[in-house]
């Protein structure tokens, strides 16, 4: 199983590649950290004049901006960790021929990285929702919760994608494709009231779907669906540990193959 | 007492022959993906099952004491590489066990995980934290890490803007300043320019005097024979020695002389050939082979074959360093001395007195001569390994010159 003990032992070390990955990507920019504004809110834009205005997409009765940033603002958290974190240990093949610590630390950074971006977005959002007027709600409190579902995923995913890239290297071509059908398979830029009543039922088996729901629920303060928050809860304990799991199986091959 | 590290019958076992995209031209590889799609997926995942299995290493066993620094040394392909990377703890052993007592850090290369963006404290302390040092630790050790690599002025600019030098100093010195119990080193001891060579040195030698347990690899008989308590020698994958120091050296250097069996006598070659060596091997007091001890007698002994019976027969040969410079050449026609040669095998013999050439590689070129016809001339016929015997204590610096002066000193005034 996995060695948790030794894992924090080197807590430090994850703390200061997650530091280093982000000093790095904004080195030598004169916008420097603005960037990490600037990009979501560009998405939002866009997302907003594409699927808000030409496409009219309902949004639930709330301005689409917000409406879209909740949901963008989990799911890329989501995407962006499980993409990095997928290709993190191709990515450091150097560390990993050379130097002895827990091979789980390059993903787990990545996700951390994630998880800074999060936070700057989810700022940039609770700004947003005063501009437009929008009380705040208090299943805020609540947001942690979603959050560490959101992690678990990501986690689990990030980690068996991780394993195993080292091995067939063309799960680096297939991660970015994947997440981005998964994404307009999840509600993240349209509400699931878009679906039709009869097929609404089968998003429940789509384990983002209560995290992002609930992400975005937090924020505006919409009901929290509790029966996907179950069923989203089991499928996630499942891929945190199959994954966790995968990774300390394959970890012990990583320098011979890598 | 325990032993620091105790290595019990470990082996390692890879697979030869990874995949091979690249073995075969990019059409073939679409066509084939295109006919059947998942054949190279179930191939990626049975390669274990069908390829051929090679043993890096087979059943070593040795103990470290606390304490003690031990040497590793063997040929290329011996096994030492993959012994430093299960004893770091960076690839599993196949088989076996390791079990340690005390806090373990490695050193296989210098400036693992530097990133060139990041200013030099930035990388100090990343660099840190990956050989397993705590933020606390670099804080507490940064003026002496930074006075160390004499970078204090440049402190805060990107790497990538340093110097080569400064690049690995600074690099060297977060490593110097690493406080294990253990210690695996790889050859990454003697970076940068010869004062800075020296600093290391020193460092080294107060880890090694703090009573630390250091296991080092290296291919510098020098710096094993200054430093090491103990020598292991590594054989295809088997511990072949393991006990003092000058024994583990010369059973290493008997080693490479029986490894390299180039005939010579199928080498291109200038002249009629109407005399031909058909084996040079050298001799000194530790045995025979390609291999010369510095300060010690060594005698070189070319076996030829002659076609005819022949007189007045000059030989010479050179000795070329690796960039082909030429050290030096002896010459029998200097020594003014010709050999009578009869049809068939003859062997003639040149002893030099006191090898005055540093520990290396060195190759040897091979000139016959009748007057000032040419018979026989050869090109970098053989490589011969030099290395330090018991004459010399070595302070394992490179660059010191391919000659060693067979030297004395002493200090005038009154005899005691």
């Amino acid at each position: 199983m996995f060695d948790f003990s030794e894992l924090w032992a080197y807590r430090e070390l994850i703390w200061v590649m997650v530091m280093k990955d982000i000093k790095v990507r904004y080195k030598q920019t004169v916008m420097g950290v603005a960037w990490a504004v600037i990009q979501p809110l560009t998405m939002m834009v866009i997302f907003s004049l594409i699927f808000g205005r030409l496409a009219k997409i309902p949004s639930d009765g709330y301005p689409y901006p917000i409406f879209v940033f909740s949901g963008l603002l989990a799911w890329n958290f989501f995407s962006s960790s499980v993409g990095t974190a997928g290709g993190s240990l191709v990515g450091s093949q150097s560390l990993i021929s050379k130097v002895y610590f827990p091979r789980i630390i390059v993903p787990l950074s990545s996700i951390g990285v994630a998880m800074v971006d999060f936070l700057i977005a989810s700022t940039i959002l609770l700004a947003m929702m005063v501009h437009y007027g929008q009380a705040l709600s208090a299943k805020l409190l609540l947001l942690p919760c979603f959050l560490a579902g959101l992690i678990m995923v990501s986690v689990g995913l990030g980690s068996w994608l991780a394993a195993v890239t080292v091995t067939y290297r063309d799960f680096r071509y297939v991660i970015p494709y994947m997440l981005q059908v998964w994404m307009y398979l999840t509600p993240v830029i349209y509400p699931l009231s878009f679906l039709s009543e009869s097929w609404r039922w089968v998003m429940h088996f789509n384990p983002m779907y209560a995290w992002i729901d609930g992400v975005r629920a937090c924020f505006l303060g919409l009901p929290i669906d509790l029966f996907g928050v179950a069923v989203s809860t089991v499928v996630t304990l499942i891929i945190f540990v199959v994954g966790l799991c995968y990774f300390a199986r394959a970890e012990r091959r990583f320098a011979d193959i890598i | 007492m325990k032993p620091a590290i105790s290595v019990e019958g470990i082996s390692k076992e890879y697979v030869i022959g990874n995949e091979t995209i690249f073995g075969q031209s990019f059409r073939e590889m679409v066509v084939g993906s295109l006919k059947s799609p998942f054949r190279k997926f179930r191939r990626l995942s049975e390669r274990d099952a069908r390829q051929d299995r090679f043993w890096a290493l087979k059943d070593v066993s040795f103990d470290v004491q606390p304490g003690e620094i031990v040497g590793v040394i063997g040929r290329n392909g011996a096994g030492k590489s993959t012994l430093l990377k299960i004893l770091s703890r960076i690839t599993t052993p196949t088989e076996g066990q390791i079990t340690y007592r005390g806090r373990l850090a490695s050193l296989l290369e210098v400036g693992t995980g530097f990133h060139p963006e990041l200013t030099g404290r930035e990388n100090i302390f990343l660099n840190g934290a990956i050989l397993g040092m705590t933020q606390n630790e670099i804080g507490r050790k940064l003026d002496e890490i930074v006075d160390f690599a004499g970078i204090a002025k440049f402190l805060d600019t990107p790497v990538k803007r340093f110097s080569s030098g400064m690049y690995v100093r600074l690099a060297f010195a977060v490593a110097a300043h690493l406080d294990p119990e253990i210690l695996v080193v790889d050859e990454v001891l003697a970076v940068g320019d010869i004062a800075f060579q020296i600093k290391c040195l020193g460092k080294m030698r107060d880890v090694a005097g703090d009573g630390r347990t250091v296991l080092m690899v290296s291919h510098n008989m020098g710096t094993i024979s200054s430093f090491c308590s103990r020598g292991i020698v590594l054989n295809n994958g088997n511990v072949s020695y393991s006990g003092t120091t000058e024994k583990a050296i010369e059973i290493y250097a008997l080693d490479i002389s029986g490894s390299i069996k180039k005939d010579i006598s199928n080498l291109p070659f200038n002249g009629p050939g109407s005399v031909k060596p058909i084996e040079v091997q050298i001799k000194h007091s530790h045995g025979v082979g390609n291999s010369m001890v510095s300060g010690e007698d060594n005698e070189i002994v070319f076996e030829l074959n002659a076609e005819s019976n022949m007189d007045n027969v000059e030989m010479a040969f050179g000795v070329y360093d690796q960039l082909q410079r030429r050290i030096g050449i002896a010459d029998s026609a200097a020594k003014r001395k010709s050999f009578q040669l009869y049809k068939g095998n003859n062997t003639v013999k040149c002893k030099i007195k006191k090898l005055s050439l540093g520990p290396g590689k060195y190759y040897l070129n091979i000139s016959i001569r009748r007057g000032f016809e040419l018979l026989y001339g050869v090109e970098r016929c053989k490589e011969i390994e030099v290395y330090f015997g018991t004459s010399y204590k070595d302070e394992i610096l490179p660059n010191r010159g391919p000659l060693i002066f067979d030297h004395e000193w002493s200090k005038a005034g009154k005899v005691d």
